[in-house]
Formats: C-alpha cells, structure tokens, sequence
C-alpha cells in the first residue's frame, strides 16, 4: 500500500464494506462449476477423437489443447465468449479456452490502433505474465532437477 | 473585496445566468431507459456510423452542441467560449470537437462532475462580464471509457455488483446572460475528498463522503437546508453511494430521504444489467440538460441542487494502488 | 466414465478459481497467473500427475494442465539433453498451445471485430 489510512478513512472503509453487496457465491460457484466441467467434458470428447486417430493419450494432449484453443478463440470472435464469461466466471477464465479469449479479446478490440502496436501487441496483455510466470516457474523446476541429478 | 462569494466555498451570482438551451445525444442502451423521452437524439449503433468508438463519442459531443445552440435560438458566432471536459486521456473528445466548431475553448477535467463544473465556471464568466453566451458540454461512452480504465469488451470477465456501467452519450447546455429560467443562481465548489476507497470497481462508494462534504458546504454557506430544494440529485453515485450518501448526511444531521436521487438511478431501469447503475460524464450531463432541464421549463421542478460527483483516478494510480480522490461540485438551479 | 471424471475435475478446478475471485481482491488475471504457477509447483512435486490420470481432459484443459504440460516437458528435455534441456523442454511441449493461441488470436482479431455492448 502506497500510504497508511488515516483513522477516520479506516472507519469509513470498515462502514463501506458492510454496504456493498456481496456477490452472489453460491450461485457463481455453482456456474463457475458446472461451465468449467461442461468445458472439460467437450475437452475429453476431443482428447478420445484423438486418441481415436490412433495417438498415444500423451500425444493427444497437445491437439487437444490447440484445438480448444481454436474454440475459445473463435466464440470470442464471434462475440460469445464473454456472456459465457458473465454467468460462468472462473468457470470459463482458468480453461485454456479462457486464455485463448484473453489474447483474442485485447486484439480485437485494439485493431483500430493498427496491426503492430494494437492486435500484435496488445494480444499479450493477459496472457503474457501468465507465460512469463509459467516458463519462468518451469525453468526453476527444470534447473533445481538438473542440479539435484547430478 | 470578493463580494459574490460567501461562506468558504460558494458563488452567489448577482445576476444568476440562465440555461438558454441544451442538447443531448445518447446510445442505445441509455434510449430505452426511463429517461428516453427527454434525450434529443437516440443513436441506435454505439459506433454512430464512425470507424472508432473514440470517434463516435465526438460526434455525439459535436451533434449535442449543435443541437444545444439551435435549441437555444441564438446564431452560432454569439457562442463567446465552449468549456468542455469528457473521460478520455488528455481530454481529447472535447478538444477534437473544440477544433470542429471553432470558438475559443477551455478544457476541464472534473471526471463525471464535468458538467456541474464547466456550468458553474461557465456561470461565473457571465456573471462576471466577461461573456453574454458561452457552450458547455461533455460526454462519455460505454466502450471507450471500458478500454481506457477496464477490460477489452469481449474479455470474458464478471463484473461485481458495485460495479458501474459508464453512459453513452453527450450533454450540452448553452448558458447566457439572457433572463429567461431555468437560473444557475449558487455554484458550490467541492474539496478533493479521500476516503480510502482503492476498489475502482466502487466509484459510487468512493464518491458519496465528497457528495456529502459539498452538500453540507452549500447548505452552511448559503443557509439553506435540504427542504429548500423540490430535488436534489447527485451526479453518479448510484444505488449503493447514494444509501452512503443518505446515510452520511443523516449523521450530519440533514435528512435528505425525502428529495433526493441520484442521476445514475435515473438513467437505466433496473432490467438493464446495469449492475448499481450509471457513471460517466454523460450520466450527470445527459440526466441535467435532457431531464431535469425540460422538467424546469414545463415548472415541475423549480429548485433543484445538481451536485455532480467525479472520480479523480487513473489507471496508472489505480495499478499502483493508489486511494480514489474524489470531487464534487454543487449547482443551484432554480426558477426565479 | 471419462466424460464424468473429466466434468468434476475439471469443474472443481474452475470452482477453486472462481472462489479466489469472489472472496480476494484478485482479478481474473491473477488467478490465471497463480494457476499456471500452481500446476508447476503441483506437478513438480508429483502431485498432478494423479490427477491427470483420474481427470483426463478435465485436469489438461484447465490453465494447471498448461503447467503441468510445462513440467513434463522440461523434465523429459532435461533427462535428454542436460542442462539445455531445461531451456527448450517448457517451450517445446507446450509449442502447440502457444502457437495455436497467437494464429488463432490474430486471425479471429483480424477477422471480427468487438460487439457493441
């Protein structure tokens, strides 16, 4: 925090937050549950076609991925994403179609400030510290296994 | 000696000015709210025909000035200043709409009191001699103002339920020495109010102790108290800042539960999805010079306290978590 | 049997983030960071494994799967390659998400643009 509350700014803010309403838990976590699972079950659907063709459940991981990735990214195209997103909360944010909508989203929407400094860079806004926390944390990971192998 | 000021932070004007004329534009979310019959113009597209978002907020702004001087039957070239103030980075609605129409202009910035202070500023210019009519407008819109302060429109987010929804749309009032009503008779200056309030999903909660502080000022400096008033409506408050604000006066001693509103109720009915209600420049700018003005003209309202509310934040004091400075500035309009 | 494993997994995941969202100041950002980090610390210390193994598509798909996806690979590069292994192996297993996601992202950004709201 940048600066201590004063007594009285304390007071207020103890006061404030019996007022504000609170979100409706129960509800969104029921939501967040059941589109987060639903979303899952369209994932196994995909992942068994795979696996179908004739990939290893290893290998079909990655289709899988990129293929809900295509999904995420072509219903917030198409406009669809986010009202998902207003019922289901985490439930669509944490699949990994929810990362495809966070670098659809800011692209789309910065088109108008051209293709370099809009979509191409505003695309990681979201998903770029999820990457750089992501590599950076596996690399940890990586590094620590390869000193203790040794 | 500065006779027109009287207590700390008041201006009584000698010759109140008068509100000539106004115009309003508003979006299509905003034109089939309670309010619609009192907008001037409803655009049914949020892009307004124009290639950006930013674009069509300037051309609601321009349109609503436009309308707002033929409204007020005065020749164009009588505007002597145009005083306007909108949400975007450096002002940039008001001074584009500024070089389009071509009169002298002074850029604010008041947030979403934009309106109460450019009128106020506006009515000290007449009052002073130092113009006989001059524009004031501002404007706000949805979309803009999301990708400014929030989130891209389609990131599948939720909103909490104090969250605000910022109004598309533009005010414009041509404000003039003429003698005609609705007056500007007393213009209450606000302090920068802080109360703690880091949540910028809660402006109505961080607005309503600097509402609070600026009503009680007006009533100690002027003596009058709430009952004076047919109405009183604060600017963008909304559902939750305005149980604050009636709580906070309460405490004061100053029981406002009878007339008092708040624009960012008025606005949207409650089937909109609105979350508490409106905020933006326009909410308190559209509601002013659409609603609370015709309601004067026709006298169903005559005295009215227009106590327009702002949010001094940016997205970089917000990210590094920074507490909201708040504004809000008191405008007594009243049939004389 | 799978289709099921996967919907609670995998809602139960959802469920854990959507309750950091409404109980914490954390914006949705946060929480896909702190679950890409969740899935590394998780897997790393064999305990997301099983939960693949139960959950199928419902522990992959969630942001902790692109994590644990993250781990298998440098740890597979590292068991291959040695030390450069932990350079290339996060990239490398999870290059088909990351890539899909910015053609797909600027294709469909080229393509459409935001609904008026």
């Amino acid at each position: 925090m940048v600066k201590k509350l004063t007594k009285e700014q304390q007071d207020f803010q103890q006061y404030i937050n019996k007022k504000k309403p609170k979100p409706p838990y129960i509800k969104n976590a029921f939501f967040a549950f059941l589109v987060g699972g639903f979303i899952c079950t369209i994932g196994q659907f995909i992942l068994n076609f795979y696996i179908s063709l004739g990939l290893t459940f290893k290998e079909a991981g990655a289709p899988t991925s990129a293929t809900m990735v295509f999904i995420g990214a072509l219903l917030t195209g198409l406009g669809i994403y986010d009202d998902i997103g207003k019922i289901a909360g985490a439930g669509s944010v944490v699949p990994i179609t929810g990362f495809a909508n966070s670098i659809v989203s800011p692209a789309m929407e910065f088109k108008r400030e051209g293709y370099v400094f809009g979509v191409a860079a505003k695309m990681f806004v979201v998903a770029g510290p999820v990457l750089v926390y992501g590599l950076t944390s596996s690399f940890i990971v990586g590094l620590i296994y390869y000193l203790f192998k040794l | 000696m500065a006779d027109r000021k009287i207590g700390s932070q008041t201006i009584k004007f000698n010759k109140p000015p008068s509100i000539i004329g106004t115009g309003t534009v508003v979006g299509p979310k905003e034109g089939i709210g309670p309010l619609k019959d009192y907008f001037d113009l409803i655009i049914n597209d949020d892009l307004y025909s124009e290639k950006s978002w930013e674009k069509a907020e300037r051309k609601m702004l321009k349109e609503a000035s436009e309308m707002a001087i033929k409204n007020s039957k005065i020749p164009f070239a009588n505007i002597e200043y145009f005083i306007s103030g909108d949400l975007l980075n450096q002002i940039i609605s008001s001074a584009f709409t500024a070089r389009e129409l071509g009169s002298p202009f002074l850029g604010i910035y008041g947030a979403c009191s934009t309106i109460a202070e450019g009128m106020g500023l506006g009515a000290i210019l007449i009052d002073g001699g130092y113009a006989d009519n001059l524009l004031v407008a501002t404007s706000s819109h949805f979309c803009t103002a999301e990708r400014q302060f929030r989130f891209p429109l389609e990131l599948g987010n939720q909103r909490p339920p104090t969250a605000q929804w910022t109004v598309t749309g533009a005010g414009a009032a041509v404000v003039s020495s003429d003698i005609k009503n609705p007056r500007i008779t007393y213009f209450t200056f606000g302090k920068i109010i802080d109360m703690g309030e880091v949540d910028s999903n809660s402006m109505g909660t961080a607005m309503a102790p600097a509402a609070v502080d600026t009503m009680i000022r007006h009533f100690q400096d002027t003596g009058r108290t709430p009952d004076y008033y047919d109405l009183i409506v604060t600017g963008d408050l909304s559902s939750i800042g305005k149980d604050v604000a009636e709580d906070l006066m309460k405490q004061k001693g100053y029981d406002i539960s009878n007339n008092y509103t708040d624009c960012g109720i008025m606005i949207y009915n409650n089937k909109q999805d609105v979350h508490s209600g409106g905020s933006g420049c326009a909410c308190a700018a559209t509601v002013t010079c659409g609603y609370l003005f015709k309601q004067m003209l026709e006298k169903k309202y005559n005295r009215v306290l227009l106590v327009a509310t702002g949010a001094l934040l940016s997205t970089t004091s917000s990210q590094q978590g920074e507490t909201i400075p708040c504004i809000a500035y008191a405008l007594s309009l009243e049939n004389l | 049997m799978d289709y099921i494993m996967a919907f609670i997994i995998g809602g139960f995941i959802c469920l854990i983030g959507q309750i950091l969202i409404d109980t914490t100041k954390l914006m949705p950002a946060h929480v896909l960071v702190i679950f890409i980090v969740l899935g590394v610390l998780l897997s790393s210390i064999g305990l997301y494994q099983p939960l693949v193994d139960i959950g199928k598509a419902g522990a992959i798909i969630p942001l902790t799967g692109f994590g644990h996806t993250l781990v298998t690979g440098v740890i597979e590069d590292t068991d291959k390659y040695g030390l450069l292994g932990v350079f290339t192996g996060a990239l490398g297993a999870s290059a088909a998400g990351i890539t899909s996601a910015v053609v797909f992202g600027y294709i469909m950004a080229v393509i459409f643009n935001p609904k008026s709201k």
